[in-house]
């Protein structure tokens, strides 16, 4: 077996695969979106938010955000394998990364369900 | 490999002024700048995005935050970001599936992922800038 760095990448396809699932979920949750505000009556704050209040669009918009901070956890990790050497550093900044991320998707849940 | 080979030394170009990418590598590179650049600003897309939404006040609140002109050239900024990192992503996609591998097509595909992400970007933000959102 290879070695295996503390803070490599997880090896194997997962990780490769899960930052193209996201990407297809964001992609069609962008498609979605413009179409949606496409067809708002009104660009006032009533119409934006009654855009967002039905289950449906808080449900997919949620998933936009979570497959959003997955991908972007992917991609940064990418960024730091290739310029951060120091394995302390780099550990680091990982978990500053991670931590930020799930307070985001709390933040993001937070901002939905309180509509 | 042969040892020889090994050892003739090459010429590296690590400097980043002498080195010229090609056009695909432009686009990758780009790709990488702008979702970096994207994860940065999270904070503050995420703060307009539940100002936005949370009441008339908080709404109010993040409009006069964009009022400022420095604030749309950096949300102008991240429109191109979000739009070149989607054109070129599916691009990415694609290169994935084998497709548009040859030369000619990834070169091509290349031009296409800057031109679309370029003009969106003019034309959303005209609209965006036009009609009073931003």
């Amino acid at each position: 077996m290879k070695s295996r760095i503390v803070v490599g990448a997880h090896y194997g396809l997962r990780d490769w695969l899960a930052q193209r699932v996201t990407a297809c979920v964001m992609a069609l949750f962008t498609v979605i979106f413009v179409v949606k505000l496409l067809m708002l009556p009104e660009y006032t704050h009533e119409a934006w938010r009654a855009m967002f209040a039905g289950g449906f669009m808080r449900f997919i918009t949620f998933l936009f955000w979570l497959s959003l901070f997955f991908h972007a956890w992917v991609g940064i990790r990418d960024i730091f394998m290739d310029y951060i050497k120091p394995v302390g550093i780099r550990l680091a900044l990982h978990c500053v990364v991670l931590l930020l991320l799930i307070g985001y998707a709390g933040w993001a849940a937070q901002i939905l369900w309180r509509l | 490999m042969s040892e020889t080979a090994i050892k003739k030394p090459r010429p590296k170009h690590l400097d980043l002024i002498a080195i010229r990418l090609p056009l695909p590598g432009i686009v990758s590179i780009l790709h990488r700048v702008s979702g970096a650049g994207l994860f940065l600003m999270l904070p503050v897309l995420l703060w307009l995005f539940g100002s936005s939404l949370a009441s008339p006040e908080s709404a109010a609140a993040a409009a006069a935050c964009i009022a400022n002109p420095f604030v749309k050239l950096v949300l102008f900024g991240l429109l191109w970001a979000y739009l070149h990192h989607f054109c070129a992503g599916i691009r990415f996609l694609f290169l994935d599936i084998h497709k548009g591998l040859d030369l000619p097509t990834a070169r091509a595909t290349s031009w296409a992922v800057l031109g679309v992400s370029l003009t969106l970007t003019v034309l959303i933000g005209a609209k965006l800038f036009l009609g009073g959102v931003i």
